[in-house]
């Protein structure tokens, strides 16, 4: 399971997991989003988090297909289903690859993008705080999109009618907490769901996401 | 006579052969007799006039779409505990169902919010978490449509039932925490004192009756389509086999 993982880390990072692609298109997101909306200093204060939130969430989303997809496609994966190690831990494993590839780099990158978009000092950290608490969730949940969608051909498009509607309590809870913090009345609620909400999703959907697969593969 | 010998598709095609014609007249009439009552034969609001009376169509709609998941959540446990066959495919038949209930719920307070709040739509708790709940309809039915071998469609749309149902009870919270609402808060229950007054109560209660009469009648009846969809498909392939 530690050799699967740090597989998985090692081909993201030397390309062709699509984690650089999601990061350029969050980075190019953060630009279009001002020329669309207008560049008030205001305006984008105001916006700022949830507006980095929405990228980061579909950022995720472009390199959530690649969780399984590659091992699908050769045959790794048939072979991980019937090695004599539990599949859930896999699953496991295969999100937090993913998470370390794509939400991480994004987690980071935030920062200076929220320089970027003129957010008032010192409101980059509670953003950072956020997202570095809610996209593990957002992870776990690309890999039962993944899971599930596996067996097919154009399961790109489905895989985002599945999981997007699952992320909005994750996205809801993490721009609350990225405001509640940066804003006047700091209230830590918001923040403690969004933690509840992540250690939910990390403990159980790799059961799910491992039954899809196992029926994918049957 | 238990749950479990309607597991057998024979005998559930045969009583629903049996019943259909009575539910189908049954709940044109309840439905009927809801909807004049409400439209026709009720005062008009002080404050809302006519307009009052849209809620004969979008209370039970609202009603059976959440009513409508709940069923298939059930339905779909049903299948994969105890491999139900018929419950599988009526969890199938109810996706499209309360996906329009959902709909016309919508479109309903849409059409009643335009003139009295001022909007077609507004980022209420309540009209949001529909929003959503409708969106989880869409991503089941097209789940089901986009798999093509049965078995694995009705377990993977079976599993993403369960994980939705958990989210969908998840964002509701979220979105009461995310925004105040100005929909009005619930008028009806079983348990108070207090409820709209009688001239609405009771034709309220009769559309409601009338909806989830439509909606178990539309549930048998595409769920018997279902079974026969699923028959000719097998028949087709051992045709092709030969």
């Amino acid at each position: 399971m530690k050799a699967i993982l740090l597989k998985d880390i090692k081909l993201a990072l030397r390309s062709g997991n699509g984690s650089g692609l999601a990061i350029a298109f969050f980075i190019v997101y953060a630009l279009l989003v001002p020329l669309g909306v207008g560049s008030s200093i205001g305006l984008l204060e105001q916006l700022g988090h949830g507006v980095l939130w929405v990228g980061a969430l579909l950022a995720c989303l472009l390199t959530m297909d690649r969780i399984f997809r590659p091992d699908f496609d050769d045959g790794t994966l048939e072979r991980i289903i019937a090695a004599p190690v539990p599949l859930e831990g896999v699953v496991a494993a295969k999100f937090v690859a993913h998470w370390v590839s794509t939400g991480v780099p994004l987690c980071l990158i935030a920062i200076p993008l929220c320089w970027l978009l003129n957010l008032p000092r010192l409101a980059e950290w509670p953003l950072l705080l956020s997202l570095v608490v809610g996209t593990p969730a957002i992870s776990a949940l690309g890999s039962l999109g993944a899971a599930v969608t596996i067996g097919l051909r154009r399961g790109n498009l489905l895989l985002s009618l599945l999981v997007l509607p699952l992320c909005i309590p994750t996205l809801i809870f993490g721009t609350l907490t990225a405001k509640s913090i940066a804003g006047a009345t700091v209230t830590e609620t918001p923040f403690l769901l969004l933690c509840a909400i992540t250690l939910g999703s990390i403990s159980m959907i790799p059961f799910a996401s491992a039954y899809a697969l196992r029926i994918n593969l049957r | 006579m238990s749950l479990w010998e309607f597991a057998n598709p024979n005998r559930f095609v045969r009583l629903a052969d049996r019943w259909l014609p009575a539910l189908w007249t049954l709940s044109a009439l309840v439905l009927a007799t809801g909807l004049a009552w409400g439209f026709y034969l009720t005062p008009d609001d002080a404050v809302q006039g006519s307009t009052v009376k849209i809620m004969f169509l979008h209370v039970p709609s609202a009603l059976m779409a959440i009513n409508g998941w709940i069923m298939m959540l059930i339905a779909s446990l049903f299948w994969l505990i105890r491999r139900h066959h018929v419950s599988l495919l009526a969890a199938r038949a109810a996706g499209p169902v309360g996906a329009t209930m959902a709909l016309i719920a919508l479109f309903t307070g849409a059409v009643w919010g335009k003139p009295m709040w001022g909007t077609w739509w507004a980022w209420d708790p309540r009209l949001t978490s529909f929003l959503i709940l409708f969106l989880f309809y869409l991503g089941y039915i097209s789940l089901w449509e986009a798999i093509e071998d049965a078995e694995s469609a009705a377990d993977l749309s079976a599993i993403v039932c369960l994980v939705g149902s958990i989210f969908a009870v998840l964002s509701r919270y979220a979105v009461f925490f995310w925004s105040q609402g100005i929909h009005q808060g619930a008028t009806l229950s079983l348990d108070r004192e207090t409820n709209i007054h009688n001239a609405f109560y009771f034709p309220l209660l009769v559309s409601m009756a009338g909806f989830a009469l439509l909606f178990i009648t539309l549930v048998v009846f595409r769920t018997r389509t279902e079974i026969s969809r699923k028959r000719t498909r097998v028949l087709l392939a051992g045709a092709v086999a030969k």
